[in-house]
């Protein structure tokens, strides 16, 4: 059922701005996810692809553009500096709840063992019961291979596994959409895997997500769109097969061979 | 001989002197770190308005000798305040005793040393781990409580402690503005026996003795709550 005309639209970027100083990194680009999508941002580093994953939970403020979850936009105001940025935190941070995100160095909160890492969301920010918290946690848990490593530090687990508990996380947060930010590029490559079986596994689910990756065959094995970025433009867009196999555009074939 | 038995007769009398000198500590110490924490954030901020006072703050409290504090506060403001509605009102009866000024200046000494540590521990905490928590929706009030300052007061705790136990040994210097805490008592001991040394060195076996206690204590507490960086794998 993948992209799919008759499923709603889950995220929609639209026209999304964003400069570092003189520097423009994206140049006004366009997506949309419907529900169960799989969107992969792919490009060479400076080809604006994270920027543009954080833009969409405003851990970066695009300049200019919309972002709109379920249909409800990030209602923005234009600050004394011309740019726009969000107008109302309550609303940003609800929105924010149902955007799911992984990081490509896991995040884990240092101070909290594995479980409490899991339960904070939903415990002090959706008011889930304690009880109910650590059930869901547990389940959790299970899914993606972490429950012996419950009651630890972050510290004491391997990369992959912080980063299985911060995909675990993230889903007890029940997002709407899950963002990627090459979730595996900083791990020890005997460790990419189990994370990219769980990453799979949520695909075929039918989770909507949108996700930064280095890991060509995985995106090409659970996208429904593939996207790649080149100096803050889309260059080339579509079916996995279709740009994977025959890209149009010099840059993405010499990006595809060097990948 | 006689200097030791001398000294063991001091210790009644110092050791009831020392539940003041734990009340200074504890209370300068807890306002030390309360009004140090907001200073901090204060210097932290983006807002001139919070960051320029909280600095000037730390610099004149840091960069003054603490009896100085303690004279300019308690002769400045015994001056001062009997010129105000503070004369007439229901405070008056405690403002007029020393160990309030003592107090007062012993917590702003202590906020000016414990803003610097704790904004360091603050700007040391993982950008990452803020933005996974405004990632799933955190306020940024919530970020604080929970996830920055919780792992900045652990990442401190040791320069933490050892301000405490300057601290508590700072006290002493409140017996200069009449407060009959551990020194004070010591010197009182000192002109009614006309022995010089012994009171003073039992005042010294009492504070090495709390000191002793404290640095123990707090290192149970640091290792109990620093695990999450040293537990093994």
């Amino acid at each position: 059922m993948k992209g799919t005309n008759m499923a709603a639209t889950a995220l929609s970027v639209n026209n999304i701005h964003k400069s570092f100083g003189s520097v423009e990194v994206l140049k006004g680009i366009s997506f949309e996810a419907k529900q169960g999508d799989v969107i992969s941002l792919i490009g060479s580093s400076g080809s604006g692809k994270s920027t543009l994953l954080r833009c969409i939970n405003y851990l970066e403020t695009p300049d200019a553009g919309e972002i709109s979850v379920s249909g409800e936009t990030i209602r923005t105001v234009k600050g004394k500096d011309g740019k726009y940025h969000a107008a109302d935190k309550r609303q940003l941070e609800h929105i924010r709840t149902r955007l799911g995100m992984v990081f490509q160095s896991f995040n884990l909160w240092a101070h909290k063992t594995i479980l409490e890492n899991i339960i904070e969301g939903p415990i002090h920010v959706l008011g889930t019961s304690r009880k109910d918290a650590i059930g869901e946690a547990e389940l959790l848990m299970e899914k993606v291979g972490i429950t012996p490593k419950r009651d630890h530090y972050p510290n004491q687990l391997s990369g992959g596994q912080q980063q299985r508990a911060a995909i675990a996380r993230s889903l007890a947060m029940k997002p709407e959409v899950m963002l990627f930010d090459e979730p595996t590029s900083a791990l020890d490559p005997e460790l990419v895997n189990e994370v990219l079986l769980v990453i799979k596994k949520l695909a075929e689910e039918g989770r909507t997500m949108v996700m930064v990756t280095h890991e060509m065959a995985l995106a090409r094995d659970i996208s429904s769109e593939v996207i790649f970025l080149h100096k803050g433009l889309v260059e080339e867009r579509g079916a996995p097969a279709q740009v994977m196999r025959d890209p149009q555009s010099a840059r993405l074939r010499q990006f595809l061979q060097l990948a | 001989m006689e200097t030791i038995s001398n000294v063991i007769g001091f210790l009644p009398a110092l050791i009831k002197a020392t539940p003041l000198t734990l009340l200074l500590t504890v209370v300068a110490g807890a306002f030390g770190l309360a009004i140090g924490t907001l200073a901090a954030l204060a210097r932290l901020s983006s807002r001139r308005l919070l960051s320029v006072p909280a600095y000037l703050f730390t610099f004149v409290f840091r960069g003054t000798p603490l009896l100085v504090q303690i004279y300019l506060i308690y002769y400045g403001l015994g001056q001062v305040l009997p010129g105000t509605w503070v004369r007439h009102s229901f405070l008056w009866p405690y403002m007029r005793d020393g160990l309030w000024y003592a107090i007062f200046a012993l917590s702003l000494n202590q906020a000016s040393y414990n803003a610097e540590v704790i904004r360091g521990a603050i700007k040391a905490v993982p950008r990452g781990q803020i933005e996974a928590a405004k990632s799933i929706g955190m306020p940024g009030l919530m970020i604080l409580r929970r996830i920055t300052l919780p792992q900045a007061f652990r990442a401190c705790l040791p320069v933490l402690t050892g301000d405490l136990i300057i601290l508590l040994k700072s006290t002493s210097l409140a017996s200069t503005i009449t407060i009959l805490e551990v020194m004070g008592t010591a010197r009182m001991l000192q002109r009614q026996s006309l022995l010089i040394f012994e009171p003073l060195i039992a005042a010294g076996i009492i504070y090495f003795t709390v000191v002793f206690i404290l640095s123990r204590v707090m290192g149970v507490v640091e290792t109990r709550l620093t695990r999450y960086r040293t537990a093994k794998a």
